[in-house]
């Protein structure tokens, strides 16, 4: 197996305890980063490589370098814990199994870039990984390592939950930080980006809770260490997370740019009751599915988007033959719809009316010409909203009928779905 | 502040205790809505009128900020629900292992349709967008806890359970 870093210790009885944490090595790195000054822990994570795991692969340490030093206002860390893409189920178990190395994390990024509060957003389901931080934070503050002058160092941090409450683009960055401060999730427009103006007015970073558990193994082992993990430009390892039609779905952690091939066969054992593999969602909901004869890539940022689709939270979504794809897309287009937060036009009436035409496809009322519709109507998403959510339903859309479309014209020339709903895997051969 | 019969709405002293905690989190009173309006509906189950409106008194907000934002987030329950809440997700992971069956299952035997709540006032089905479990699909909240890798005997067995609660 490949070295394991973020879920290195899932295992360990108690891993989300202090004192594990600290038997652990826990909190070293933090002790190490506030001897060093700030400007050289934001080098050191600029040197690793390490890329946002929220979804963009934006360089960490880049985005930190943006946050001016000196600012009238606070400066904020956000961690992003909201956790909605369809797929994406791995930061419910980094807050879960290993929360000090989340806080550890933030507190580092907190002292690189200059920041003395960081707000954790959780999405509001998740109770179990809330108490899971509440409680760890509560055991860090009570040991000094949160709070004023932390570790003697003269360096005041401190952190907490703020609470989601169902609203999946609260995820996108500028949504998040409105909800923290406590109005409806609605994206601003940028600029100003958050780095300047965020969160109650002041220079705000916002990054995914995977991306800052890395930190303080990168503080520890080195940025050339981190670099290596992985391809050129994709330095670490991942958290993918597999569900859909493979025996072993789960969160494996593995170098960056594994091939598809491999997690799918190997890592998860292969398609369930041996069916044959038709389409896999690479990255999450949002990123273009690609079919068995794309799976021989790299699951990293650059190899997948030189095929047109994206790592995105690295979620797979795996479909077996007995998947009908216009049912599939047709469920995606139906969540992005119901998630749009109305401000602009064409994300609220484009995706209603893509998830309307989709329905009448699929239940075998579609007309002559809806193919170009849906496509016409993604073409005036793209590109003409606040935030990326209208693009994160009109990208899948586009895909799902650029690699599948003779699906898509049977459908409307037989008048009905071929291939029928999703079978229940307890009612007899689909069983894995 | 009343209720419309009269009686004062109030929470308990725990809960505006908490509530007062969390205040101290944020720079601003506002910031403190999302963790308060889930602290009054932890304890009372949803939010009336009446208890958005002790909420934004709390905070000092116009009472209608509290209904916008309220009635933006889908966890927040305007409308009293059963005693017991099943909230199934039937996004494209936990469909695909078999999600919409579950749904129909679900419906016939409790005689309702999602997003409805049971005669006798007990359950209150619905369906839900991802709840970010897909490796464990099919996923269902049971009055908020997790409950993973369903199928129908699990649901039987779900169901039993909250009836044993009830009249056992
Ligand atoms: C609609 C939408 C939903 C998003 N949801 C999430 C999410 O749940 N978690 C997350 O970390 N990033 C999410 N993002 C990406 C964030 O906007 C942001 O890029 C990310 O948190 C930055 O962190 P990183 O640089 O560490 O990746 C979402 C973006 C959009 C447009
Ligand atoms: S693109 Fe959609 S979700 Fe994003 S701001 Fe516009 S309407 Fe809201
Ligand atoms: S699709 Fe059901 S939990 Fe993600």
């Amino acid at each position: 197996m490949a070295e394991k870093i973020l879920t290195a210790r899932f295992e360990t009885p108690d891993s989300h305890l202090l004192n594990t944490y600290q038997a652990d090595g826990g909190y070293t790195a933090l002790k190490k980063a506030l001897t060093m000054k700030p400007e050289e822990v934001i080098e050191l994570v600029k040197a690793s490589g390490l890329r946002g795991r929220g979804g963009a692969g934006f360089p960490a340490g880049l985005k930190w370098s943006f946050v001016p030093k000196e600012a009238e206002k606070p400066k904020y860390l956000c961690v992003n814990a909201d956790e909605g893409e369809p797929g994406t189920f791995k930061d419910r178990y980094l807050m879960e199994l290993d929360p000090h190395a989340v806080i550890e994390g933030s507190a580092i990024a907190c002292y690189a870039f200059g920041a003395h509060i960081a707000y954790i957003y959780v999405r509001g389901e998740f109770k179990v990984p809330m108490e899971r931080m509440e409680q760890a934070l509560a055991e860090a503050r009570e040991a000094g390592l949160v709070g004023k002058n932390i570790l003697d160092s003269g360096f005041d941090f401190d952190m907490w939950v703020h609470p989601g409450a169902g609203a999946y683009v609260c995820g996108e960055e500028t949504a998040l930080i409105e909800s923290n401060e406590g109005h409806r999730g609605m994206p601003r427009l940028k600029p100003p980006f958050p780095a300047v103006v965020g969160l109650f007015g002041g220079p705000t970073v916002v990054n995914n809770v995977e991306t800052l558990a890395f930190v303080p193994h990168i503080m520890n082992q080195g940025a050339e260490w981190f670099a290596k993990l992985g391809p050129e430009r994709n330095g670490g390892t991942k958290m993918y997370g597999v569900s859909g039609h493979v025996k072993k779905p789960g969160i494996y952690e593995l170098p960056m740019g594994t091939s598809l091939k491999e997690i799918i066969y190997d890592v998860c054992g292969g398609i369930r009751g041996d069916h044959e593999l038709k389409a896999v969602i690479p990255g999450g909901s949002s990123t273009p599915v690609l079919t068995p004869d794309e799976i021989d890539v790299a699951m990293d940022f650059d190899s997948l988007a030189k095929i047109g689709t994206m790592l995105g939270s690295g979620a797979i979504i795996v479909m077996d033959e007995t998947t009908c794809m216009v049912r599939a897309i047709t469920r995606l287009a139906k969540f992005y719809s119901h998630e749009s937060c109305g401000q602009c036009t064409p994300c609220r009436e484009g995706l209603a009316w893509i998830h309307q035409v989709l329905v009448r496809i699929e239940g075998g009322q579609g007309r002559e010409g809806d193919i170009d519709l849906l496509l016409d109507i993604c073409d005036n998403v793209q590109g003409n909203t606040i935030c990326p959510l209208g693009d994160a339903c009109a990208m899948p859309v586009r895909g799902f009928i650029k690699k599948f479309r003779p699906e898509f014209e049977e459908h409307i020339q037989k008048a009905g779905c071929p291939i029928g709903p999703f079978p229940a895997p307890w009612a007899g051969s689909a069983k894995g | 502040m009343s209720t419309p019969n009269g009686q004062a709405f109030t929470v308990k002293p725990e809960t505006a205790q908490a509530i007062d905690e969390i205040l101290g989190h944020y720079p601003v009173k506002e910031a403190a809505l999302l963790p308060a309006l889930h602290k009054v509906q932890d304890e009372i189950g949803w939010l009336p009128v009446a208890a958005m409106d002790w909420v934004a008194d709390r905070l000092e907000l116009p009472r209608v900020r509290v209904y916008g934002v309220a009635s933006f987030y889908t966890m927040f329950r305007r409308q009293q629900p059963g005693r017991h809440r099943l909230e199934i997700c039937t996004n494209l992971s936990c469909s695909l292992m078999g999600a919409e069956h579950l749904r129909e299952y679900l419906c016939r035997k409790l005689g309702i349709q999602p997003g409805k709540t049971t005669a006798d006032g007990r359950i209150t089905l619905s369906e839900v967008e991802c709840l970010g479990s897909c490796g464990t699909a099919p996923v269902m909240l049971v009055d908020d806890e997790f409950v993973e890798n369903l199928d129908p005997q699990k649901v039987d067995k779900i169901l039993a359970d909250l009836e044993a609660r009830d009249h056992g």
